[in-house]
């Protein structure tokens, strides 16, 4: 009897340090072969996209990026950057705020910028002696980073502030390094979320024909 | 109550996935654009109508030209007045609306002045659907006792 070929998406291996999102992934097309028999009917035409692969094909790509979406999202979660409180905001996402988690996520990235630039020049002034109004930053940060979810992010804003309520101004520096990797670290990562959801939006958007 | 750093008098753990009311009216009043969105967005879920203040003497401002809120989430840490000073003019004022702060990981001296201030409630940010839903069926109770 005869089988479909199973098709194998070849992409290379990132940096072995990194997350390799996607692998070669075998993919079952029987299926969507049940379709070809519509292929005979008289005057019937596959459409084609722009690629010049079958449409429906096409629907194959939203899944598999569905899975490296969700792949990179356990890391998140398994590496402490992320936690349950992401979820949270994706759940406040429907149709009437499609865009509600990427609007969040940018305000987050505005507030905290100009957060790391006010802390960054209160601790690179010689006579810095307000410490009252780092923690002042430290609060907003730490409230900014637990609302979206940012667990490593938080963490270091709370020893942060431990070490600004000590007047320790050694470990300040220290701490506001830390803050600023790990901050960077997390906006890689978002970045990479959405790049990621965008591609698979698109890739969704596709339907199948409509077969009369 | 335990688990998000609440500092209040315990509350009924109900179940509040029906809580879905359009005549209640609620404040929020925050110094972050992100929280403020956030509650905003959590809150009108639930079907309420919500205005939102930058800081403490916004709100009370607010409440001076007329305006009433059944429910004002109020930030500890402001800018021009913070969340203890504004929640007590609040009462000076006469105000009996729920007042539930909500706050970074403070010491608990610090959430204890604020609730002295006059709130009701006390979080830690930011809330959660179950936080929100619990102090609806408070809010709903209290209506249904006027």
């Amino acid at each position: 009897r005869w089988k479909p070929r199973l098709l194998e998406c070849e992409i290379p291996a990132s940096n072995p340090k990194s997350l390799q999102i996607s692998k070669p992934k075998k993919v079952n097309l029987r299926p969507h072969f049940l379709l070809l028999k519509f292929a005979f009917l008289p005057g019937f035409k596959y459409p084609v996209a722009k690629t010049g692969l079958p449409l429906w094909m096409l629907g194959l790509d939203a899944d598999r990026l569905r899975a490296d979406l969700n792949r990179l999202l356990a890391f998140l979660f398994h590496l402490g950057i992320l936690d349950e409180q992401y979820l949270q905001l994706q759940q406040l996402q429907d149709e009437s705020s499609p865009n509600f988690v990427s609007e969040v996520v940018n305000i987050y990235f505005h507030e905290s910028e100009k957060l790391l630039r006010n802390l960054r020049s209160l601790l690179m002034d010689r006579d810095f002696s307000d410490y009252d109004k780092m923690g002042i930053h430290l609060n907003q940060f730490i409230g900014s980073s637990s609302s979206i979810g940012a667990k490593r992010v938080r963490n270091v804003c709370v020893a942060f502030r431990a070490a600004s309520d000590q007047n320790n101004r050694a470990g300040c520096l220290r701490a506001l390094e830390l803050l600023e990797h790990e901050y960077c670290i997390l906006k890689n990562k978002l970045h990479e979320l959405f790049q990621i959801e965008q591609q698979r939006l698109l890739a969704a958007g596709v339907r199948y024909p409509m077969l009369n | 109550m335990s688990g998000n750093g609440a500092s209040s008098s315990s509350l009924n753990m109900i179940s509040g996935e029906d809580v879905v009311n359009n005549n209640l009216t609620a404040l929020v009043v925050d110094d972050s654009p992100l929280l403020r969105l956030l509650h905003e967005i959590h809150l009108k879920k639930y079907g309420l109508k919500v205005q939102v203040a930058e800081n403490g003497k916004v709100a009370v401002d607010l409440f001076h030209l007329g305006a009433s809120f059944d429910l004002v989430l109020m930030d500890k840490e402001m800018p021009v007045m913070n969340g203890v000073e504004a929640t007590k003019e609040l009462r000076a004022m006469g105000v009996t609306s729920m007042i539930v702060g909500v706050t970074s990981k403070d010491g608990p001296g610090e959430q204890q002045a604020f609730m002295e201030a006059g709130l009701d409630y006390c979080f830690e940010k930011p809330l959660t659907p179950e936080i929100i839903s619990i102090l609806l069926e408070e809010l709903n109770k209290h209506n249904k006792k006027d």
